[in-house]
């Protein structure tokens, strides 16, 4: 589903990744984790195509297609679906009037007529539930006087609205208390499916007890430096990042 | 992104003006230039009684002892008012029988415009005022009005058929002497619509008057009086368009309301004048005068207007809330893209006790253009208990455009409470971003934020102006983040 290969990205002129290689299938679950600085939130923002970076070499591959090439809301219409760290607000802008246009769009790219006012609210209840929203959530304006909490499972929200292919979720463990987290983590496994695919960005081992990633890697100064299954994620809950940084010092 | 952001920038500010067509209609107009006998030739030409022309003497004299306006904030080259043609008009007589007699260039103008004057086609339930260039060529829906005793029709019409009411109120709002445009207007205006709604009326529909101007080198100069008797109430409409040229174009309108005891006036405007081109070249200069008076206990006003067009716009629709308990409200979007320049804002004068007045206004600019806001709020002495409440947003796209608020506030009654909000945002590539990364492309995230920020102005519009009025704003403004 997913190739990454050899990607080098920069901000500024100044590289931060570094040499990236990563291949992901439908119905995994990746988990990248590492310590801060390391590049993690740059490589979801490269894939996303947020132009504050520049990609200096490398290839995506995105279900047979260049990634890199296409625009950042045809990435998204392709099934690419980004879960902020720091979600923004945008006021006045209902998240009705907003998801509608976001599915309209979606459906727009695949030949799809609109969807009907009565199904898109039907559809907005359903995928609601997933995520144990207040039902007036979804009345206010985009992100808009949000919890910290309220942001990650709006952002969970939208990607059970928009049904992507490959969900990446940046962080969506920070800024959660205990029960937050778990109503997140469930509505991502709800989500889940044989033909979907996931990359849980993230520092702690902690949402990884309720979302179980099949490999986890570290990245560090750019590039993966350790793949294995997710007994990883336990050896870094307990040992730190110190060990691989001084494995890999110079 | 900057790149990206400027290449859609550049192709939709290179997008035509969707009205600038210009219709080969016969024209009658008179010489260039402004005299006394100018002044006399119109009163002639509409063959008007002595009282309407001594009026326009008058108003004309003043005028020759005034200044143009300096204190607002724009840039305005000199004009030369010996180069405008004061009257022009279609040249078929202005009476029509019925919608055959009329030119059907004329007709489909305003199809073009997509404002119907045939009644038995139009459902919408508007009565329109159509007023192109000088003259008012159709109004329709008058014998239903009628019926009910409402008066709706040309400002022409209204001099000769009701003499008695036009005398009576003319003038009384924004009289001759109020200032430069406004004298002006009162010594060569050539048209305009007369609404008068009778005791315990409620208007059955929108009346709405659709001003065009067609002919080159003219000015167009309209007046509005509109009178809601007590226990009344009507909406009222109007919209503007003129054709792309690259002389500038002087528009000078007046528009009087009169609200008696209890009665409510709902007054719109979706103007969108030629605002010129990408370079700032051509575009109407906008100079409006537009006052109402809550002449009555509890009456009320409601200003409403999405102000998208003209190269210049100097407007102020203002209340004088003179009866005890009357209410004013002036919600307002105002757009500038390119080189356009518009000071725009209101004037609430508290005279009555418990007098209310809201004000809520949106400035969008983008492009080099200059936006400001210019609000007066007054409390006389006698004004126990007035209120206020102003809020005054902005929205900048890009960095080239600028943003100015210039709030006036003067209390002379201790009881008054007066609030005054104001906000200065941009819309950030974060927030572009997020749009695009759910599946909006720029342009939409675009119109979809600027429509969010005005939302609450264009609530206040009647049904089918608002989705107008949201189309434009995003036509206006598409693509325009640099």
């Amino acid at each position: 589903m997913l190739e990454i290969k050899n990607l080098h990205a920069s901000i500024n002129g100044k590289e931060i990744l570094n040499g990236i290689n990563l291949s992901i299938k439908p119905g995994e679950i990746h988990a990248i984790m590492g310590p801060n600085g390391s590049g993690k939130s740059t490589l979801s923002a490269v894939l996303a195509g947020n132009p504050t970076f520049e990609v200096t070499k490398g290839e995506v591959l995105f279900n047979g297609k260049n990634l890199l090439e296409l625009n950042p809301e045809d990435r998204s219409r392709e099934g690419v679906f980004l879960s902020f760290q720091y979600p923004v607000e945008i006021p006045g802008v209902s998240m009705v009037n907003f998801l509608r246009t976001a599915v309209n769009e979606h459906r727009k790219y695949k030949q799809l007529e609109p969807i009907s006012a009565g199904d898109f609210l039907r559809l907005m209840r359903e995928k609601k539930a997933l995520v144990e929203m207040d039902s007036n959530l979804a009345n206010r304006s985009v992100n808009e006087g949000f919890s910290g909490g309220e942001k990650k499972k709006n952002e969970i929200f939208q990607m059970a609205m928009l049904e992507p292919k490959l969900s990446i979720l940046d962080e969506t463990d920070s800024g959660l208390d205990i029960d937050a987290l778990r109503i997140v983590a469930n509505g991502v496994n709800k989500l889940k499916s044989a033909d979907n695919a996931t990359i849980v960005i993230t520092h702690y081992q902690r949402l990884l007890d309720y979302i179980v990633p099949d490999f986890v890697h570290v990245l560090y100064k750019g590039r993966i430096v350790k793949s294995a299954g997710k007994e990883l994620a336990l050896v870094l809950e307990e040992k730190g990042y110190d060990w691989i940084k001084a494995e890999f010092a110079q | 992104m900057a790149n990206d952001q400027n290449d859609i920038l550049n192709d939709l500010t290179n997008k035509e003006y969707e009205y600038g067509f210009v219709s080969e209609i016969d024209t009658e107009t008179i010489g260039k230039g402004l005299s006394e006998d100018t002044v006399r030739l119109i009163s002639q030409k509409k063959n008007e009684p002595e009282w309407m022309l001594n009026y326009r003497l008058k108003a004309f004299e003043h005028w020759k002892s005034m200044k143009m306006p300096e204190w607002a904030h724009l840039n305005i080259p000199e004009i030369d008012y010996q180069d405008i043609i004061y009257y022009a008009a279609p040249k078929q007589q202005a009476k029509y029988a019925s919608i055959d007699e009329v030119d059907p260039e004329l007709i489909e103008t305003f199809n073009k415009l997509g404002i119907p004057l045939q009644e038995q086609m139009h459902l919408a339930g508007v009565a329109v005022d159509a007023v192109i260039d000088s003259v008012s060529v159709k109004t329709t829906f008058k014998n239903r009005l009628a019926e009910m005793g409402i008066i709706f029709c040309s400002f022409s019409e209204a001099v000769q058929e009701h003499p008695d009411l036009v005398q009576k109120y003319m003038g009384t709002v924004v009289p001759t002497s109020d200032n430069y445009f406004a004298a002006l207007n009162s010594a060569v205006f050539s048209d305009g619509s007369f609404v008068y709604i009778p005791k315990g009326v409620r208007c059955p529909m929108e009346l709405s008057t659709y001003f065009r101007i067609n002919a080159m080198n003219t000015g167009q100069f309209e007046r509005t009086l509109l009178i809601a008797d007590d226990d009344s109430y009507v909406s009222y409409l109007e919209g503007c368009t003129a054709p792309m040229r690259d002389e500038n174009q002087l528009h000078a309108a007046i528009v009087e309301i009169i609200a008696h005891d209890r009665a409510e006036v709902k007054y719109s405007t979706v103007q969108n004048w030629y605002p010129g081109d990408k370079n700032g070249k051509g575009g109407i200069y906008n100079f409006v005068t537009k006052r109402g008076i809550c002449k009555g206990e509890r009456s009320k006003i409601s200003w409403t207007q999405v102000e998208t067009g003209s190269a210049v716009t100097w407007k102020y629709p203002s209340t004088i809330l003179m009866g005890d308990n009357s209410v004013s409200e002036f919600y307002s979007v105002a757009v500038t893209n390119n080189y356009q320049q518009a000071d725009t804002g209101t004037k609430m004068i508290h005279l009555g006790k418990n007098t209310r007045s809201t004000i809520v206004s949106k400035g969008i600019s983008a492009g080099r253009s200059q936006n400001s806001y210019r609000g007066l709020v007054r409390v006389g002495k006698k004004a126990e208990n007035a209120r206020n409440h102003s809020q005054c947003d902005s929205l900048l796209l890009g960095d080239r455009c600028g943003a100015h608020t210039f709030p006036y506030i003067d209390v002379k009654n201790n009881t008054a409470i007066i609030e005054h909000e104001a906000t200065t945002s941009k819309i950030s590539e974060d927030q572009i971003f997020y749009c695009n990364q759910r599946g909006i492309s720029t342009e939409d995230a675009v119109a979809l934020i600027v429509n969010g920020y005005a939302r609450e102005v264009l609530n206040k519009l009647p049904m089918e102006f608002a989705v107008e009025a949201q189309k434009l704003l995003a036509i206006s403004l598409e693509g325009s983040v640099g």
